[in-house]
């Protein structure tokens, strides 16, 4: 409550609240999210958030498309970690054809995963800190995310939905001086990483304005579902990777950091302690990953055969039209394989009933669940710490209209 | 723990369910009733032995011209951590999938956001897209579609291309003195003194 003015009269002090619109154009709602506060003062007292102005009904448009077709689909999704969304749909629609891609597919795959993840946690770090009023790490986390960006090029000629992966394996193989492209980021980013922290860690303001706020219980993050990120720097001690473990995690050296106080630090020091644990797991990659080699399965009814059979032999000619004119069938049925993103746990629901178009593709977006779960965050909060708190959930709004 | 012993154990458990077990190609599934849906999720989120206590996907999916036309999908986590839900050693990590058949001629389910709270806004966008139901749910609204939208999207037989008219709000018209109005009111309302 206010204290009364000392000037003025009591009869004129009025104690209703205050209802501000924020959004869907406000630039720290990392998208087009509306949020109606009201206050009382500074005090938030309730909350509520509106989405859907980036709905463009992707599940809609993924059902009249072949299997295949899906990927760039998906990836457009949570623009911000393309790779991730189609990892995701390809471990599902992989498990319902019962196919297992060979070893050097899975430790390309888990690398492509872990650079994801990095370059998904710069542009929130960048973002957020700018949120809370740093402009220089910004510029700073940009900088680096730009080299994982050419790093995607090098790969697929496209920076931000490479579409690299596919079903039955990736694409083409991988480019001449991959490996080192990755491994000079990777001898890099360590001391960009420290440059960055040395800047906000221990940063007074940044204290302020963080630490204490936003405070999220384990109890409600496991009821809002917000398994990830947000519940560990909660104190849940949970990670798919290591639990439910894919791809080649299991043979990995990492750890699982876990926080327990809960609050937009906790988030901020939990995500950059993960963006150090994937840089070990990609380094162990790479010394496994041959320059070139196998790159996708050899069953020629899922992924199309090389060029140069397809010129020379009768047959192989046949298997690449069918492949490119109408997809392969996909055995009837539903799969939803758990990955760990970098916002939390993803999970492309699939269900097939026999042909070569998906009957329901369903993405599971940790950012709805994050996004749905503002208010509780935000109750009681100071006006100025909502946008602070919002940049501590990364939310991307693609994932959340989808 | 596999669909069988489930079942056995949701079966004894809440009374006068129907719970068997589906072919799945990940993590054992099992088709319930719909009037049981509720008690079953309270049962496997609240008891010590099954403690599922993650909602992490709530969602539907059309099967026309089959019927019972639709499907209310549940999946559940049991997140096998120390210390969470109960202090010390927990059962560990498992997943499981339920599902609700939904006659398309009588599409409505009981909410589970009694239970979980997150089926708030899932069970809203179930709503929006394909016409479902939730009997009970506190706020009922569409969530991802203008409040004003015809049809369920995600039906089978919903269009893939549909062309809405464009709608046009036309701007609001004031005269000079209602603009000063609404200024000099303001003004009182807040107490500002005038500057000029």
């Amino acid at each position: 409550m206010r204290p009364p003015m000392a000037d003025a009269p009591a009869k004129s002090t009025r104690t209703e609240t205050m209802t501000v619109n924020m959004g869907p154009q406000h630039p720290s709602t990392h998208g087009v999210l509306r949020l109606v506060i009201e206050l009382d003062g500074e005090n938030v007292v309730s909350a509520q958030t509106g989405i859907g102005y980036l709905h463009t009904g992707i599940e809609k448009t993924a059902e009249q498309k072949k299997w295949q077709q899906v990927i760039p689909l998906v990836e457009r999704m949570d623009y911000l970690s393309a790779q991730s969304n189609s990892l995701a749909f390809i471990m599902s629609v992989e498990t319902l054809l019962g196919i297992e891609v060979p070893e050097r597919v899975q430790w390309i795959r888990t690398l492509i995963a872990e650079l994801q993840r990095i370059n998904s946690h710069l542009v929130w770090l960048g973002t957020h800190v700018m949120d809370v009023g740093a402009i220089t790490v910004m510029l700073y986390s940009f900088n680096e995310r730009e080299l994982l960006l050419n790093i995607n090029e090098m790969l697929a000629g496209f920076r931000m939905f490479p579409s690299y992966q596919r079903i039955g394996g990736l694409r083409e193989d991988l480019p001449v001086g991959f490996h080192e492209a990755v491994k000079s980021f990777m001898d890099r980013f360590p001391e960009r990483l420290a440059t960055i922290e040395d800047l906000i860690t221990k940063n007074e303001i940044f204290l302020r304005r963080t630490r204490q706020v936003g405070y999220l219980s384990k109890e409600d993050a496991i009821a809002y579902g917000l398994v990830g990120p947000m519940a560990r720097a909660s104190g849940i001690d949970y990670d798919v990777r290591r639990t439910f473990p894919y791809l080649k995690y299991p043979e990995l050296d990492f750890e699982v950091p876990v926080l327990t106080e809960g609050d937009v630090y906790a988030r901020y020091r939990q995500r950059v302690a993960e963006m150090r644990e994937s840089r070990k797991i990609c380094l162990q990659c790479l010394e496994k990953i041959t320059p070139t080699g196998v790159y996708q399965i050899d069953d020629y009814r899922i992924v199309p055969p090389p060029k140069d059979k397809v010129y020379t032999e009768m047959e192989a000619l046949i298997q690449h039209f069918l492949v490119y004119s109408q997809g392969f069938m996909v055995p009837a049925g539903e799969a939803a394989v758990p990955i760990e993103g970098p916002r939390g746990e993803q999970t492309f629901y699939v269900v097939s009933d026999g042909t070569n178009r998906p009957a329901r593709v369903k993405s599971r977006s940790p950012s709805l669940l994050a996004c749905q779960a503002l208010p509780v965050l935000i109750k009681g909060a100071l006006i100025a710490d909502v946008v602070a708190i919002i940049g501590s959930t990364d939310i991307v709004l693609g994932d959340v209209d989808r | 723990m596999d669909a069988p012993t489930l079942q056995t154990l949701l079966v004894e458990r809440v009374p006068g369910a129907r719970v068997e077990p589906a072919a799945a190609a990940d993590y054992p599934t099992l088709v319930v009733s719909r009037e049981h849906i509720v008690d079953l999720l309270r049962t496997l989120r609240d008891d010590p032995d099954l403690g599922y206590s993650c909602l992490v996907e709530l969602t539907a999916a059309d099967y026309l011209p089959r019927e019972p036309r639709f499907e209310v999908v549940y999946h559940l986590l049991r997140l096998g951590a120390r210390d969470f839900p109960r202090p010390g050693e927990n059962p560990p990590a498992a997943r499981l999938r339920l599902k609700v058949p939904v006659p398309g001629g009588d599409a409505r389910v009981p909410t589970a956001s009694t239970v979980f709270p997150n089926a708030n806004w899932l069970e809203r966008e179930v709503f929006d897209l394909f016409g479902i139901l939730f009997e009970g749910h506190p706020d009922l609204r569409r969530l991802l579609l203008p409040e004003e939208w015809e049809g369920h999207p995600l039906r089978k037989d919903y269009p893939v291309q549909v062309s809405v008219p464009v709608r046009t709000t036309s701007a609001i018209e004031l005269t000079e003195q209602e603009f000063v109005a609404n200024i000099e009111r303001q003004r009182r309302f807040t107490g500002a003194k005038r500057t000029s």
